[in-house]
């Protein structure tokens, strides 16, 4: 699936931002204070998100503020939603 | 009912912690057109996630006309939001729209029946079809003022008196009790007045209103002190009907309490008054049994 570059989400508090575009597989750069004891986990849900929308190659680069699972899958799919044209509604 | 912006996770994930009845996820006016899509995933993302407990969640949606609308519809009936709250409504013909349009996602999920609906009068032709607004749909729940809009509407300015409302007030409480269902007043947006917000409630609630829309968690609890009966109410409710029971079990036909003769009105103002004492928490509704 081709990728144009795209931005989803803030800096605000509870939020998490997602920049996405053309890559190799799927590669996530992570910024968050939380990263020693969550960023595994919020790296899962950001790829297991993007194979759920069958996006398999981009570089995702995530800058969390502390963002519920909910809110990293919607930011997720809004960022690729944008890059890829493709909605997830009819 | 408390206002929350539906592109704010935020304020989204914390705001049942105040105790709200209801919450109403905004994808209308507080969420700008670039942004419509991502604000519509975060909605659908929290109702799916997020335990508000027993909180009533509404999602106010964009109109049908608009190009958001029916995508709208289609993630918060998947999500299992319990009312969608239809923005500027001005005929009975927009809520049958609404209808057909949860019919066909509902349908598409097998869950037919699970959404309500709620509409939202903003204009002078939405308050002339108030009545048949709220008799439009067997899922209406209810309707309410939009003052901004409506104001807008009548080319006149919103005063903290409020005498410009009050056609519009009594037309939309009348309409509802006419259709059986609920009524919610619009919103007060200065935060830092809250004695004329006090005055403002104890104005909807002498109208007959059921309840308030907030935009902030300070108002609730004076929502909350205005609408709950005082002690008197509710020891004079709790007579009136413990002299029924009793009257009933005597076959007895004519109940007086105090010396007054209690007839229908009375039971109907001593049963919402026990309703409302219960739902502030006053009373405990297992108590009464």
């Amino acid at each position: 699936m081709e990728l144009k570059n795209a931005v989803a989400g803030t800096l605000e508090s509870g939020d998490i931002m997602i920049q996405i575009g053309p890559g190799e597989g799927l590669q996530v750069e992570l910024q968050s204070s939380v990263a020693a004891q969550f960023g595994r986990q919020i790296k899962s849900v950001i790829t297991e998100t993007l194979e759920g929308l069958g996006v398999s190659d981009a570089y995702v680069k995530a800058t969390d503020k502390g963002a519920l699972d909910c809110t990293i899958r919607a930011r997720v799919t809004a960022a690729a939603v944008r890059a890829t044209g493709k909605d997830v509604w009819k | 009912m408390m206002f929350v912006p539906g592109n704010n996770p935020g304020m989204m994930a914390d705001a049942h912690i105040y105790g709200p009845d209801s919450i109403m996820l905004d994808l209308e006016d507080s969420v700008t057109m670039a942004e419509k899509d991502a604000a519509r995933l975060l909605v659908y993302n929290a109702l799916k996630t997020i335990d508000y407990g027993d909180t009533e969640m509404v999602v106010r949606i964009n109109p049908l006309s608009t190009p958001y609308g029916r995508k709208d519809v289609e993630a918060v009936v998947k999500a299992g939001v319990d009312v969608i709250r239809m923005p500027k409504t001005e005929t009975a013909d927009e809520v049958r729209e609404l209808e057909a349009e949860i019919i066909k996602v509902e349908e598409e999920i097998g869950c037919v029946g699970r959404t309500r609906i709620m509409a939202a009068i903003e204009s002078a032709l939405g308050i002339v079809n108030a009545y048949e607004i709220a008799t439009a749909s067997k899922r209406m729940m209810g309707i309410a003022l939009g003052a901004e809009d409506y104001t807008a509407n009548l080319k006149t300015p919103r005063t903290p008196e409020g005498s410009e409302l009050l056609l519009a007030r009594e037309t939309i409480v009348v309409a509802a009790r006419a259709a059986g269902i609920a009524c919610f007043d619009t919103v007060y947006s200065n935060l830092d007045d809250m004695d004329t917000f006090r005055k403002e409630v104890e104005l909807i609630k002498n109208l007959g209103f059921d309840g308030k829309s907030i935009i902030n968690p300070r108002q609730i609890q004076v929502v909350n002190e205005v609408f709950a009966p005082t002690q008197k109410d509710i020891d004079k409710a709790l007579r009136i009907i413990a002299a029924i029971k009793e009257a009933r079990a005597k076959g007895s036909g004519v109940i007086a309490v105090n010396g007054k003769m209690v007839d229908r009105p009375v039971v109907l103002r001593a049963e919402r008054a026990v309703a409302l004492a219960v739902a502030s928490g006053i009373l405990n509704e297992e108590e009464l049994s």
